[in-house]
């Protein structure tokens, strides 16, 4: 229910309930409320549903959990190729 | 996009898939809360992906589909006066009331407009001072934050022409209802991305808890999809019952607290009634007393409200995971997106018009 | 699944909450499965003949001694100037396309100025001055014109109706029932910049992009594609209603399946950007300057060079392949490899929030 994509600002004027900013989503720009992201900076990335900032993206967090998930399929490919040589050797099993 | 197509890697996605494949070893019955996450499951092709043990139920996260049939009957009258500029989101618009729907009460005369945003219809308010502008507040906790706001900035402008009509769900009472239902089969939860981007997820540990059930906060790409999914497989093989964010990059477990503040500003939680559910205890918001004169149910005396259900329509069990959209005898017969008997079939989100129109038939290929 | 009628004691006439429309509503207009119902089933039961029926592009008509395309169209667009074009722009590229599609050489067009009292006499310049731009890029002739005033709240600005003659030389058979199993189904370009530009130009969802409309004439992409020897089994401009309309019309009238690669799909940045914040799909969006041409997959590769040849179709693609069964569908490949429907779209393009 909730359509929500990610923008970056790219400028901010007021403050606090009246704060608002220009975002930039691939090109397509809309004014949007950034009142409930204070901390949002120029460059931040937030999500914005309804022409409202509902979270910043925490961009180091996606940045290692994507690392973490395209490493632990290679790894599983690694074990499974190792385990491959064994008498019944099956890719099964939780890492 | 970045931030948006990376978790559509396909490879990625395989990779993960095969995770899970190599991990399932009984029936899983997974409930996604979202209507956006189902759309996503479906138009991506995940959901036949997906291996057979691992059914999932589509839940009742469409607001459009769980608005009650008074609120649209109320609000096709407002919207029918002359005195009134009508602003819905989009999704309304097609939402058959007991007898019309917003496109036919514009094809009438009235002026119903679309807006993406509520605080766009503010500011139709203010360049319209002679008119009355309303504004159809609908949604889940994620739109809740923008209603409020509109509500807060027609104050402080002074407008005495703006007003919405609200129709707040709330997702915790809802997975309650749902567990509490006889026949309940759902084991486990993708909790709803963007509603936890605003509440956190501090509200589901007593849920979890109480029903046993792994709740996986999951976002609605096809790699945090099966994120969720793995998840919640994992901890159903463990016999883990605890709440999981695997949407972190957005979700913290505190939530949005400025957001909440803006909603608790404005509205109080209260029992609310679920269109094909009935009504359930501390589900839905309310304006607040200290905004009351913002309430379009106020403001406008609209007369006696006769709804009248379609007999036919189970949208009812279906939102809450109960049936299939297939199980229904009017499904792509009677009843279809071009002349929907009830909500699900209406909104791109409800389950009904997702498989009407991506698996009628279903034809595989193998990926 | 059953057929009976359900039992209803409270509403004997009819169950469904919306019965048939009692009036026309704006989707009617939309190009999709609303406009289809509408042409269908009001107006063909008593306003229709066997070259109507055909429902291609153009009326083909044979005067004897050759074949005559002709054609019309109604333009109502808002705003009337949009980055990339305006309303008589679109007027021209609409007729001139439209006899395109089904092989012909435009030559002569009509328009017919509906004009609101207090239309700015000077925007009614511009336009008229765009037109003849048109005219000229296209190759053709603006031979008979008619101007009428309406009263002011009567008509939003101004309404273009436009019309057209071609003339079809011998050998072509281009018409939406020719599409082959085996066919190769290419687009001349990336979609959805018509509709997502005007919308933005509308101003009512309040976004900006830089995009531009694509409005322009095809005829010389047409022309290209005959000189190359591209045995041309169907084109068609997907304009309201966007690919996916066009591609469903297609299926039905050839009874045929298409199927489409998710991935090669050639989308803006933008247009993708517009579409995932309003809830858009990129197929439903509409085009003014983009042609769908199904050709023997032999022809595939000659086909894309030569469009390629001319800037309207430098960014020819192929993007999916006819086959036959399931008759009369439209699928697509996902890019994670399942198979879904593509549907038509309903009727008006409705931004949503879910």
């Amino acid at each position: 229910m909730c359509l929500g994509i990610p923008g970056r600002i790219e400028s901010i004027e007021g403050d606090e309930l009246l704060r608002q900013g220009i975002v930039d989503f691939g090109g397509v720009k809309r004014e949007v409320c950034l009142s409930c992201v204070p901390e949002a900076i120029i460059d931040d990335y937030v999500i914005v549903h309804v022409g409202f900032a509902i979270s910043m993206i925490d961009e180091e967090e996606a940045h290692a959990t994507l690392e973490v998930l395209r490493q632990m399929g290679e790894l599983e490919e690694e074990l499974g190729a190792a385990q491959g040589a064994e008498p019944g050797g099956d890719t099964g099993g939780g890492s | 996009m970045k931030h948006l197509t990376e978790y559509r890697d396909k490879d990625l996605v395989h990779k993960l898939l095969g995770q899970i494949r190599a991990e399932v070893r009984r029936e899983y019955v997974l409930m996604e809360v979202c209507g956006g996450q189902t759309h996503s499951f479906v138009r991506s092709g995940l959901v036949e992906l997906l291996p057979d043990e691992v059914t999932l139920v589509h839940g009742p996260g469409c607001p459009v589909c769980v608005t009650p049939l008074e609120v649209i009957d109320r609000a096709l009258k407002i919207a029918a006066r002359p005195d009134v500029i009508f602003t819905s989101f989009g999704d309304m618009l097609r939402v058959p009331g007991s007898e019309a729907d917003l496109f036919s009460v514009r094809a009438k005369g009235g002026d119903v407009r679309v807006v993406y945003s509520p605080l766009d219809a503010v500011r139709i308010a203010q360049e319209n001072p002679d008119r009355q502008v309303v504004f159809f507040a609908i949604g889940f906790e994620t739109t809740a934050p923008a209603n409020a706001m509109s509500v807060v900035q027609a104050e402080r402008l002074g407008l005495t022409n703006y007003s919405v009509l609200v129709s707040h769900a709330c997702v915790p009472g809802a997975m309650r209802a749902i567990l509490d239902a006889p026949g309940n089969r759902v084991q486990g939860f993708l909790a709803a991305g963007h509603v936890c981007a605003v509440m956190g997820y501090w509200e589901y540990p007593p849920i979890a808890e109480q029903y046993k059930v792994p709740i996986v906060v999951t976002g609605f790409e096809p790699v945090d999809l099966v994120r969720g999914v793995l998840a919640a497989v994992r901890q159903l093989n463990e016999g883990r019952a605890e709440v999981e964010n695997a949407y972190q990059r957005i979700v913290s477990e505190p939530g949005n607290r400025e957001a909440q503040k803006l909603v608790t500003e404005v509205f109080e939680l209260g029992p609310r009634g679920w269109r094909g559910i009935g009504e359930i205890p501390d589900s839905g918001l309310h304006l607040r007393d200290a905004y009351a004169d913002f309430d379009a149910v106020r403001r406008f005396d609209v007369g006696d409200i006769h709804s009248v259900e379609s007999p036919v329509c189970i949208a009812g069990e279906i939102l809450q995971g109960r049936k299939k959209p297939t199980e229904c005898p009017a499904f792509g017969t009677e009843c279809t997106p071009d002349h929907p008997l009830g909500a699900t079939m209406v909104s791109s989100e409800g389950a009904c018009a997702a498989y009407y129109r991506y698996h009628r038939p279903t034809v595989t290929v193998n990926g | 699944m059953s057929n009976a009628p359900p039992t209803n004691p409270l509403n004997a006439s009819c169950p469904t909450p919306l019965p048939q429309h009692e009036r026309v509503v704006l989707g009617h207009g939309g190009g999709g499965r609303l406009t289809s119902d509408l042409i269908e089933k009001l107006f063909r039961p008593v306003l229709s003949s066997r070259v109507l029926a055909e429902g291609d592009d153009s009326a083909v008509l044979d005067t004897g001694t050759g074949r005559l395309a002709f054609s019309t169209d109604a333009h109502i667009v808002h705003p009337l100037e949009f980055p990339g074009g305006d309303i008589g722009r679109l007027a021209v590229c609409g007729t001139v396309n439209d006899l395109a599609m089904v092989g012909a050489r435009p030559r002569w067009l009509s328009a017919a100025f509906i004009i609101e009292e207090g239309l700015p006499t000077d925007l009614l310049a511009r336009i008229a001055a765009s037109m003849q731009r048109a005219a000229e890029e296209a190759g053709v002739e603006l031979v008979a014109a008619d101007t009428k005033v309406a009263p002011r709240g009567t008509v939003d600005g101004l309404q273009i109706a436009s019309g057209g003659v071609g003339l079809i030389p011998d050998g072509r058979d281009v018409r939406a029932a020719n599409a082959k199993p085996g066919d190769a189904v290419l687009v001349s370009g990336p979609i959805g910049n018509h509709g997502i530009a005007v919308l933005a130009a509308r101003g009512e969802l309040a976004f900006d992009t830089t995009l531009r409309s694509d409005a322009a004439p095809l005829n010389s992409l047409v022309e290209r594609l005959f000189d190359a020897g591209v045995a041309v089994h169907v084109l068609r401009d997907p304009t309201r209603g966007g690919v996916a309309a066009s591609l469903n019309e297609i299926a039905k009238a050839s009874a045929v399946s298409i199927v489409l690669n998710e991935e090669a799909i050639p989308i803006d940045p933008q247009v993708e950007a517009a579409s995932e914040m309003l809830g858009f799909d990129p197929l439903h969006i509409a085009n003014e300057g983009k042609l769908i041409a199904i050709v023997p997959s032999g022809d595939a590769e000659r086909a894309l060079t030569a469009m390629k040849e001319l800037s309207v179709g430098e960014g020819a693609v192929p993007i999916g392949r006819v086959e036959e069964a399931p008759a009369g569908r439209v699928l697509l490949e996902t890019a994670l490899g399942p198979t879904r429907i593509i549907d038509m779209p309903a009727g008006e393009l409705l931004p949503r929030i879910c």
